[in-house]
């Protein structure tokens, strides 16, 4: 009912993922400044019912990606380039009134803060009812009857006297209840949480995690997860891609990846996280240097000046292109020329990695 | 809420307490005193003592104090030395008048501030924007009783568009009854008479509202800016809502609280007499009684009005505070 107005794409032709994201770009230009490219040639899909992790350090590209996707980067200063699909159909390009009738609808979006992302002066119900009457051809007080639903369904306790409230009365748990509440309101197609546990404490994470769980194997909605926090992946995503500078540089399945790491910066992430059964006292694993520290790609491999791997081949050009994504494995993709190696690893995958 | 209210009037008293001492002593220290103001400067001696024992003023200074004090609770600030009439009537008189000019003022100031601001911050840059910065400046710095003059001048004297002077035309012989002239005019269907006070309005009206005009524009650019930044526009972005309702309910709503605040702080001004501006256009609202009451040392009249604009001010102030928390739910008192 929502996508009419976008020419038809070829839906079904590329599987049945909901979202397929290819090549993406995103370049910010600023007047008298050389122009950042933020988002490098990303490409992904999720499937109904998958839900797919984005994981990096800030600044690596990955809420970029994710406000692209949505099309809500700003329209001065920012370029966007390759191809955003959702269900076949082309979004990028597409005019502001589409998107508007697709946002909220088909793909929606949870929010890293859940204070500063509800409107301080307007009561919770009413944030969630305009989505309703917004998208749905629904009267004031069937949206009022269907918003007392949709709280009670993420979890929020007394849903018609929390409608009446407005987001400072609520605790954070709740207010991300509430931002949780009004995405899923039209029953979208894909959902995308970008760092929707960051702000809020441990038990309560857990407590979100697992709401946002059981809703998408509820529904079938596709899940982007942006984190980059590796317990959340561990806990809730099929697939992994791993951003770093702008780039994806590792894919692969949840498990494959926490098992054997073959970045090193996957591995550094991995190593750095503490770990309850570690000795008393045993240091800690940083990766050395900052995000900052990242070269061009155009040079070579923007982890190289971090990485304890990385050789001169690093820096250079190799027919044509710097260091390219490349087939690692079974639903594994790879941009290393020096991965880490583990010694029970498929033989296919060692030796695809060692022949660069 | 009420408690609120209640601590809030109770907290009048010592303001006017205070208020009153400074002013009794102030109008004390003035040189000159009314009877020579009323008397002239060649008043004998005599004449000026009989005058003092008629009015009361050769007693010591803190009896005249109390003797005020007594009958200003009861609302009675005595009579003017220069109508002879009594304060609070000739107050009751001229109050409507300047809360006329206010209103008028201030429907200018938002109705033209609110819209210039808003649009200015959408065309962020535009010369729209940089025009509207420029202006809402030169509408800050331009003096008030200049701008005034400037525009009698232009419009009353030398085009002869608008009225100049008064606050309506005296061969319209219009029926009083609430003091406020374009209101009796409505009330009685006197339309003529509603009319040409409006039209009385205008000039002394645009002058006032100039300055709450720059600033409200200024602060509504600034606002609008900062929120259309904030998280909760993103999300009602993301909501596709449709973009009236975007800025409707999720960025105007937001971004006019910190303007309503300054709203309320310049009516406050303005109602607390625009001496010069009313002066300018001799338009007999408290501004121009507090004027002329100082030059024929009018003790009672200045006594009285300042007193009574105080009240007014807080009564303003109060008023601001109880429409913000219903504006603002989380400063919402309790």
């Amino acid at each position: 009912m929502t996508i009419e107005s976008l020419p038809a794409g070829e839906a079904g032709t590329v599987g049945a993922s909901v979202l397929d994201v290819e090549e993406l770009t995103v370049t910010f230009t600023r007047r008298g400044e050389q122009p950042t490219r933020a988002v490098d040639g990303v490409s992904f899909s999720v499937g109904p019912g998958e839900t797919v992790g984005l994981v990096g350090e800030s600044g690596c590209g990955k809420s970029v990606t994710s406000l692209a996707v949505m099309g809500l980067l700003p329209s001065r200063g920012v370029q966007v380039g390759g191809s955003v699909r959702l269900d076949g159909r082309e979004l990028l390009g597409a005019g502001d009134r589409a998107l508007r009738r697709l946002r909220g609808a088909d793909m929606a979006m949870v929010f890293q803060d859940p204070l500063s992302s509800l409107n301080p002066t307007v009561p919770i119900g009413t944030q969630v009812t305009e989505v309703l009457l917004e998208h749905r051809d629904m009267s004031r007080k069937e949206a009022g009857d269907e918003a007392t639903r949709l709280l009670d369904r993420v979890g929020i306790p007394d849903p018609s006297r929390r409608l009446k409230e407005y987001p400072h009365q609520l605790s954070g748990g709740m207010r991300q209840r509430a931002l949780i509440a009004m995405a899923l309101a039209c029953a979208p197609r894909l959902l995308i949480a970008d760092e929707p546990t960051t702000a809020l404490d441990v038990t309560i994470q857990a407590q979100i995690l697992e709401l946002l769980r059981e809703l998408v194997v509820d529904s079938g909605t596709a899940l982007v997860m942006i984190t980059h926090d590796l317990g959340v992946v561990a806990g809730l995503c099929d697939r992994v891609h791993v951003m770093y500078s702008g780039r994806i540089i590792e894919s692969a399945d949840r498990h494959e990846l926490f098992a054997q790491p073959r970045h090193p910066y996957t591995g550094g992430l991995l190593a750095s996280v503490p770990r309850l059964d570690a000795a008393r006292g045993a240091p800690l694993h940083p990766i050395r240097g900052s995000a900052r520290d990242a070269i061009p790609w155009a040079e070579g491999c923007a982890f190289a000046p971090r990485c304890d791997n990385a050789q001169d081949d690093c820096l250079t050009e190799v027919a044509g292109s710097t260091v390219p994504l490349e087939y690692d494995g079974p639903g594994r993709e790879l941009r290393c020329r020096h991965p880490l190696q583990h010694p029970r690893s498929p033989a296919g995958a060692t030796a695809s990695g060692a022949a660069r | 809420m009420l408690r609120f209210i209640v601590r809030r009037l109770l907290q009048l008293i010592p303001i006017l307490l205070g208020l009153s001492v400074l002013l009794f002593a102030w109008l004390r220290a003035l040189p000159g005193g009314p009877a020579q103001a009323a008397l002239g400067e060649r008043a004998t001696p005599e004449a000026i003592a009989r005058y003092n024992e008629l009015f009361g003023l050769d007693q010591p200074l803190y009896v005249q104090y109390l003797r005020f004090l007594g009958r200003a609770v009861q609302l009675d600030f005595g009579n003017s030395s220069r109508t002879g009439r009594p304060v609070i009537e000739e107050f009751l008189e001229r109050m409507p008048g300047t809360i006329e000019l206010t209103v008028f003022a201030m429907v200018f100031a938002i109705g033209l501030g609110i819209p210039l601001g808003y649009l200015a911050a959408r065309r962020h840059g535009s010369w729209l924007d940089s025009a509207s910065v420029i202006g809402s400046l030169l509408g800050v710095a331009i003096p008030v009783f200049f701008l005034a003059y400037l525009l009698r001048l232009l419009f009353a004297v030398e085009l002869g568009w608008l009225p100049g002077s008064g606050r309506q035309e005296v061969r319209i012989d219009a029926t009083r009854i609430t003091n406020f002239y374009v209101l009796d005019g409505l009330l009685t269907r006197e339309w003529d008479a509603a009319w040409d006070a409006f039209l009385h309005l205008v000039l002394p009206g645009i002058a006032l509202g100039t300055i709450p005009l720059a600033i409200i524009v200024r602060i509504t650019r600034a606002s609008v800016l900062d929120v259309v930044n904030e998280d909760y526009v993103r999300t009602a972005n993301a909501k596709g809502l449709a973009t009236s309702t975007v800025r409707r309910r999720h960025i105007l709503r937001n971004a006019l609280l910190p303007v309503s605040t300054t709203i309320g702080l310049q009516t406050g001004l303005l109602l607390s007499g625009a001496v010069l501006t009313e002066t300018v256009f001799a338009f007999g609202g408290v501004g121009s009684a507090i004027f002329d009451s100082i030059f024929a040392r009018d003790f009672a009249v200045l006594q009285g009005f300042i007193l009574m604009l105080a009240v007014v001010y807080v009564l303003v102030n109060l008023l601001v505070d109880i429409s913000y928390g219903l504006l603002d739910p989380r400063v919402r008192v309790r």
